[in-house]
């Protein structure tokens, strides 16, 4: 089976429509889809809801479908670093579903692992407890949260070989992972697609069961937060 | 007098033992692994790291490694990387031995509320719901007043709650407090503080 694709653009030709639910991985702007978010802005797709930690800043990640108009909802658990996306919401032309951070992680896990729902303490006796069945272990409160299941999930890995098997580079594996067994499909796109047989087996990240399309291309990576401290320090 | 944000950090990593896995809040709580000292912690960020180094030297910055805070950061040669369900999955299931957070309130019985201000800028909570509801021991550190110069040991919360219950430890510019049965419990003024001062500055009730 051919998994590789010429760019973003074919990688995703036929698998998007209108009001579609996409798990995204990334953290705020490290390890995002970035070549793939802008083909779903070349594709013009609208009313989107993405299950995405972040919303991207205003003119890179998802901020970029926010300023055309594409985004209908975001599930995340942190938005702050975007003023397009608070003018939206505070409009009222976007919806929010905050979710605590690792709450959507295992939301994603849930889902890619077939199992619907479970029960956890985080959020209990806060407002992400509302209208949630609560349930005691050992005397503890439990809130029930549901598995994500997308439509689609666009992640981004280091390398690939043709195959899907994945690898990703330091802190820019985040919420790859889960959001790339939690679609219907997977998109992968890599800095580097290599020979099958030339990744460590022991060391996948991501087997190739959940990567259904793959694409090379270059990455901007872009720094959010470029913090550093002087030489003579050290 | 009282404590500055330096000695609020230096009195934060006094709460920390050799051997402790720990999480590090934005602000204050950052500047506690300037105090550490010998002891050897291993500071987790949720993104998907155990083992976080110190800022990069310039030109050294690497946009696939960076802080909860979203900062270029650096690995130590204990580091290991995961994902954000693993990563969850180890705060959740009580495997960090504590977290040092900030705070906008905490009230007498340990509810903290420190990710929201109705009619404000909403950013979200981002992990510190998962990680006042998982962690070993959650202790905050803030100061003791808001800038209105009221008390932020309250009585009840008044701002949506990040988790109920939750807190074990307060440090504050004033001194240190415990959560106990039926209030906050004074465990040390700050140098130049009187226990009256901090009573006085206090909205919780403080048992003896």
């Amino acid at each position: 089976m051919q998994k590789v694709y010429a760019n973003a653009n074919e990688a995703l030709d036929g698998l998007l429509h209108d009001g579609m639910l996409i798990a995204s991985g990334g953290f705020g702007l490290c390890g995002i889809p970035e070549l793939l978010l802008q083909a779903i802005k070349d594709a013009g797709t609208k009313d989107l809801t993405f299950a995405s930690n972040n919303a991207g800043v205003d003119d890179f990640g998802i901020g970029i479908l926010l300023q055309t108009k594409q985004v209908k909802k975001m599930m995340s658990s942190y938005v702050g670093e975007n003023a397009e996306f608070m003018r939206q919401y505070l409009s009222g032309e976007l919806e929010l579903e905050f979710n605590p951070q690792g709450t959507l992680a295992e939301r994603m896990r849930a889902g890619g692992a077939g199992i619907p729902g479970f029960y956890t303490q985080t959020g209990v006796g806060t407002v992400i407890a509302e209208g949630k069945d609560v349930k005691s272990w050992n005397g503890k409160d439990y809130i029930l949260e549901e598995g994500i299941f997308a439509d689609l999930a666009i992640v981004k890995a280091w390398k690939a070989d043709e195959t899907g098997n994945a690898i990703f580079r330091k802190t820019a594996r985040n919420f790859n992972v889960p959001a790339a067994t939690c679609g219907k499909v997977c998109v992968l796109e890599v800095e580097e697609i290599v020979p099958a047989g030339s990744l460590d087996p022991d060391a996948i990240h991501l087997p190739g069961i959940y990567v259904h399309r793959i694409v090379q291309g270059e990455h901007e990576k872009r720094i959010e937060q470029r913090t550093t401290r002087k030489r003579e320090e050290a | 007098m009282a404590w500055d944000r330096n000695q609020m950090a230096e009195r934060a990593a006094q709460e920390l033992e050799d051997g402790m896995y720990v999480n590090l809040g934005i602000g204050i709580p950052t500047l506690v692994a300037n105090y550490v000292g010998d002891k050897d912690i291993t500071l987790q960020s949720e993104n998907g790291m155990l083992g976080m180094g110190p800022f990069p030297f310039e030109g050294d910055e690497d946009p696939d490694l960076i802080n909860a805070g979203k900062q270029t950061i650096t690995e130590l040669r204990r580091t290991a990387y995961f994902d954000s369900a693993t990563s969850f999955a180890m705060i959740r299931g009580g495997k960090i031995a504590a977290a040092i957070l900030g705070a906008m309130e905490v009230a007498e019985n340990g509810d903290l509320a420190n990710w929201m201000i109705p009619g404000k800028l909403v950013k979200g909570m981002g992990g510190a719901m998962d990680l006042v509801a998982g962690v070993g021991r959650v202790i905050v550190v803030m100061d003791h007043a808001n800038k209105h110069g009221e008390s932020k040991l309250l009585k009840e919360c008044t701002l949506p709650l990040t988790g109920k219950g939750v807190v074990d430890r307060i440090i504050t510019n004033l001194g240190v407090m415990d959560v106990v049965e039926g209030g906050l419990k004074i465990v040390e003024v700050a140098e130049g503080v009187t226990e009256e001062e901090l009573r006085a500055a206090t909205e919780a009730t403080i048992v003896n």
